[in-house]
């Protein structure tokens, strides 16, 4: 699971208000190299919550990423590839995606999350 | 400029996970027949609901690019890992999610969608049949087909950006007409890329996407009688030339 998808997901369970961003809880960690496409990055940047990119990088030990960023930063090659690195490279292959109200454990096996509810929370 | 699809041979597979089959290649079919449309489209963002094996989002991937992000979803545990191999299979990615439909993904993924690929459960079954375990869950679509499709069109129609598009395959016995109708009163206009009938089904490959005029006419539908009737006119009439196409795929 790379972390655009973290990005992209909430606790979806019934009642729960402040669902995101999800906690992480790593057994196993792996990056795998995508290639670089500089117009993606610039198409993704504004659907991505930064603050929780930032937050799940360094969860996965990846702290090359500035807490704040301007928009004229995506003309600089260097903010581009970290920024590149940390959305598609940093995998969460094993552990779970935890919801930050409830503390319901989404488990995340072969880098796959479950976000499938128990009735009772739906 | 090549016009590669996934390969049988390289789909992985499971006992509990659907092959694909007439209705996967005819969605197939409609992605190849609208590629040049996809190209221009540049999407960013596609969403396959329903992965099953994988040959749908796997196909999507090779004939639009790695230039897009992929993500696919199904509520089968054993599908999406089954999707991962066919995936990696074609050294393509997407990122798989086991779950209903989008669930988990609608609040942050809202209108960020440019592509959505869906083949439904579409069989009329009884009710009671929708959503159990294994692999009937990949074919049960409740009363006329509909219960799955009812569902997944109000997410589509949120995660859908503004220049979006959904393909979406349906039986006749699902009445497409109808939804074509529904969708136009969300403001979609929509249109048969391909149309196959094999030897127990009729099936269609429908494209939704937002329609201005579409849009301004479902606001005046309300109050408006004979423009709703004149919008279903001329989605009965798309539907009335199908017979004469049997088995042909008719690029509209
Ligand atoms: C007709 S099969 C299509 C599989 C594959 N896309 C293909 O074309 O070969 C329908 C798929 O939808 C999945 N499905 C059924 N209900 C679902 C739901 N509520 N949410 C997500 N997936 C669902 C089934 O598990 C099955 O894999």
């Amino acid at each position: 699971m790379r972390l655009l998808t973290h990005n992209m997901l909430s606790s979806n369970i019934k009642g729960v208000t402040n669902g995101f961003p999800l906690r992480i809880e790593i057994e196993k960690v792996v990056e795998k190299q995508v290639d670089f496409n500089a117009d993606f990055l610039r198409n993704m940047f504004p659907k991505i919550e930064w603050k929780a990119l930032v937050g799940a990088a360094r969860t996965l030990g990846y702290v090359e990423l500035p807490e704040e960023v301007e928009p004229s930063r995506l003309d600089s090659e260097d903010f581009l590839r970290k920024f590149h690195h940390a959305l598609l490279e940093l995998h969460l292959e094993e552990g779970a995606l935890v919801c930050p109200e409830t503390g319901r454990r989404f488990p995340v096996s072969k880098g796959i999350p479950n976000m499938l509810l128990h009735e009772d929370e739906v | 400029m090549s016009s590669r699809i996934a390969q049988i041979r390289l789909v992985s597979s499971h006992p509990e996970v659907y092959e694909p089959c007439d209705d996967s290649f005819a969605l197939v079919d409609a992605l190849l027949a609208d590629r040049k449309n996809l190209l221009e489209h540049q999407p960013t963002l596609c969403l396959e609901l329903g992965c099953g094996s994988g040959y749908v989002i796997t196909s999507l991937a090779l004939i639009v690019g790695q230039e897009a992000h992929y993500i696919a979803t199904d509520i089968n545990p054993h599908a999406v890992r089954v999707a991962r191999e066919t995936l990696e299979a074609h050294g393509v990615h997407a990122e798989l999610i086991t779950t209903n439909i989008a669930s988990g993904l609608e609040k942050r993924l809202a209108g960020l969608v440019d592509v959505i690929v869906v083949n439904p459960p579409y069989v009329p079954t009884p009710e009671d049949e929708v959503g159990h375990e294994g692999i009937a869950s990949a074919w049960a679509g409740g009363e006329n087909g509909r219960s799955v499709i009812d569902k997944i069109l109000p997410v589509a129609d949120n995660l859908l950006s503004e220049k979006g598009w959904l393909y979406m395959v349906t039986l006749t016995e699902n009445n497409p007409s109808e939804i074509c109708l529904q969708m136009k009163e969300k403001g979609y206009a929509s249109r048969i890329i391909v149309q196959r009938l094999t030897e127990e089904e009729n099936l269609q490959i429908i494209k939704f996407w937002r329609d201005f005029d579409s849009q301004l006419e479902a606001k005046g539908m309300v109050a408006n009688k004979t423009v709703s009737s004149r919008v279903m006119e001329s989605l009965l009439s798309q539907f009335h030339i199908m017979p004469f196409l049997r088995g042909s795929n008719k690029q509209q």
